[in-house]
């Protein structure tokens, strides 16, 4: 193929099967993500027109109070909801794959897709579905709650408010990072646990000493997936605390603070392209930094080992 | 073979006997949290659907009690006083189009990445694959931008092109990696009977790899179906609203109308966990396979 290539005309076959997905992407996909870094150095008036401003939208989001209290208080907010989910959701479903892949169990895959159910269904069902149970007029769940002792309305105080959503999306999204650990448990060797077991290994040796760094690449997917998600999210916080993060911004993050600031938050305020592009690019840094530490970083050590 | 091994043990290691008590103890304890966890994912999904056949007063007093008799007022408020219809007609058809254009799109670039070695191959190949990364989202002031000069803004194409775009680099990668592993000695079979690339590709290939075809179409139709982002900043209008963004409208108007509510929740979710049980297995098979490919 490769040998005959330079003798055969020019390969007009292969520019018919690429050009449509890469126009398609690189116009409405990637050029866009470049020219938002680009808009960030402009200011927007209403007429529709724009000037260049170089750095101001940014010296305003870190030294105004008002963008800078918005700015820290979004990310640090997001901070604590990927943190809540690094250690509920990825723990628990990583604990379920386990049990999932032992040997001789029953109803594997009627409690696969039970358990992966929620994760399908939109973050607007959910959060509206959770909001409802949580509610203090239903009092569903609110009242036994009340009983318990718990702290109550847990979505309107600020200090249980963040921690209740990120459980909320944690009960939406344990599916997924379950199934790419069962795949990544199953494609273990069988004989490396035949021959552990013959030596008298129990369950819990077997699987720290050899399940767990066997599936570490997969631990490193999960963990980037998941910093990706949760610094990207919008819809289940905007669902259930509308899109100012209520109560009091206690669950503001950078995605419900980009669609206020840029759109306006449906008329309640000016939309704001210059300094929502500065936002998004705040945010485009920090994944982008996630992704690289983890493609330079963990995942090349992972796959060394 | 692991059973005969640990049974010729048995005799001559004293420890197996408490290791059949702690292998109980863990299947016990495993059903446990499975059956736990199960009946937390699922039952306030039943809840909602449970409560939405009731009227106002039942809603409150017996919320745990299957409906009797049904009451169907939820409903009949949803019917009367939104488009659910139009709605559900839209979310329809953005997504067929979209899965359509994605497949076709993704398939034709999947092919020339993994068949043909040109020029640059391998640069596309990392330019398409940085697009699963990077959130689109954060280009969405462009975007609107684009699509206001395009004349497309407030349409649902708006919304048909934007998520072509998105579901392209994950089609791309998950696809080439099947293709990759297709016979070349069929291919040139085909080649020496003087097929064009065309017909290898559209006859040969397509066929071939149409079990990826439908784990990747499962893969990006629930984020198109469910997605509030997109349908909110460019087709906000009555006429183009999706389900998803309609109930987000509805949900928003009617805060106290409990049965009406629950019903608009249930429609809503109903169509997604019906394709979800018929289509299950391609789903979890689209995520193991990218899992283990990746």
């Amino acid at each position: 193929m490769n040998r005959n290539a330079s003798r055969k005309p020019f390969p007009f076959h292969i520019v018919v099967f690429i050009l449509p997905a890469l126009l398609c992407y690189t116009i409405f996909m990637a050029f866009p993500l470049l020219d938002s870094l680009r808009l960030s150095f402009f200011e927007f008036s209403r007429d529709g027109s724009s000037s260049f401003v170089g750095f101001g939208n940014f010296q305003r989001l870190f030294s105004e109070e008002f963008w800078s209290f918005r700015f820290w208080n979004a990310l640090k907010n997001n901070v604590i909801f990927f943190l809540i989910h690094m250690a509920v959701q990825n723990p628990l479903a990583l604990l379920l794959a386990t049990i999932l892949t032992r040997r001789g169990l029953r109803g594997v895959a009627f409690f696969r897709t039970v358990l992966f159910a929620p994760t399908t269904l939109s973050y607007v069902i959910v959060g509206f579905i959770w909001s409802l149970l949580l509610s203090p007029i239903w009092g569903i769940v609110h009242t036994p709650l009340t009983n318990l002792g718990v702290p109550t309305p847990l979505l309107g105080r600020a200090d249980t408010a963040l921690f209740t959503v990120a459980l909320v999306s944690v009960w939406q999204f344990t599916g997924l990072p379950m199934m790419l650990f069962v795949a990544s448990l199953l494609s273990i060797n069988e004989e490396v646990l035949d021959a552990a077991m013959v030596d008298g290994a129990n369950a819990w040796n077997i699987f720290w000493k050899i399940k767990f760094p066997l599936i570490l690449p997969t631990v490193g997917i999960v963990s980037i997936l998941t910093f990706v998600g949760n610094f990207n999210s919008f819809a289940l916080i905007y669902t259930m605390q509308g899109s100012q993060g209520d109560p009091n911004l206690a669950t503001d993050i950078l995605g419900t603070l980009f669609f206020r600031v840029a759109f306006g938050a449906g008329g309640a305020s000016e939309p704001n392209f210059g300094m929502g592009t500065a936002i998004a690019t705040m945010m485009f840094l920090i994944i982008l930094t996630g992704v690289a530490l983890y493609l330079f970083g963990v995942q090349r050590r992972l796959v060394r080992t | 073979m692991a059973t005969l091994i640990s049974e010729n043990e048995k005799p001559k290691r004293g420890d197996d006997e408490p290791r059949f008590v702690w292998d109980s103890i863990l299947n016990f304890s495993g059903y446990a949290i499975l059956i736990a966890y199960s009946l937390l994912a699922i039952i306030p999904i039943i809840i909602v659907v449970m409560n939405s056949f009731k009227g106002r007063r039942e809603i409150f007093t017996t919320p745990y009690q299957l409906p009797n008799p049904i009451n169907l007022t939820g409903y009949e408020t949803v019917t009367t006083r939104t488009s659910f219809l139009g709605y559900y007609w839209n979310s329809f058809f953005v997504t067929i189009t979209v899965l359509v254009l994605v497949l076709l799109l993704g398939s034709m670039a999947a092919y020339a990445l993994s068949e043909y070695e040109f020029p640059g191959n391998g640069f596309l190949a990392l330019f398409f694959a940085l697009g699963i990364m990077i959130p689109i989202r954060l280009g969405t002031v462009s975007i609107i931008r684009i699509m206001q000069t395009l004349g497309l803004q407030g349409t649902v194409w708006s919304l048909i092109i934007l998520y072509t775009a998105w579901g392209i680099p994950i089609t791309v990668f998950i696809l080439s990696e099947f293709m990759r592993d297709i016979s070349r000695d069929l291919k040139d079979a085909a080649r020496v009977d003087g097929a064009s690339e065309y017909r290898i590709f559209f006859q040969l290939v397509v066929p071939l790899v149409r079990p990826a075809l439908a784990t990747v179409a499962v893969f990006h139709m629930i984020p198109v179906w469910n997605d509030l982002w997109w349908p909110l900043v460019l087709a906000n209008t009555e006429a183009t609203r999706t389900i998803t963004l309609g109930v987000s409208e509805f949900v928003g108007q009617f805060k106290t109308n409990y049965s009406a509510l629950l019903a608009a929740l249930t429609i809503a979710m109903v169509p997604i966990l019906i394709l979800y049980a018929i289509f299950s297995r391609q789903l979890i098979r689209g995520i193991s396979a990218g899992a283990v490919k990746s």
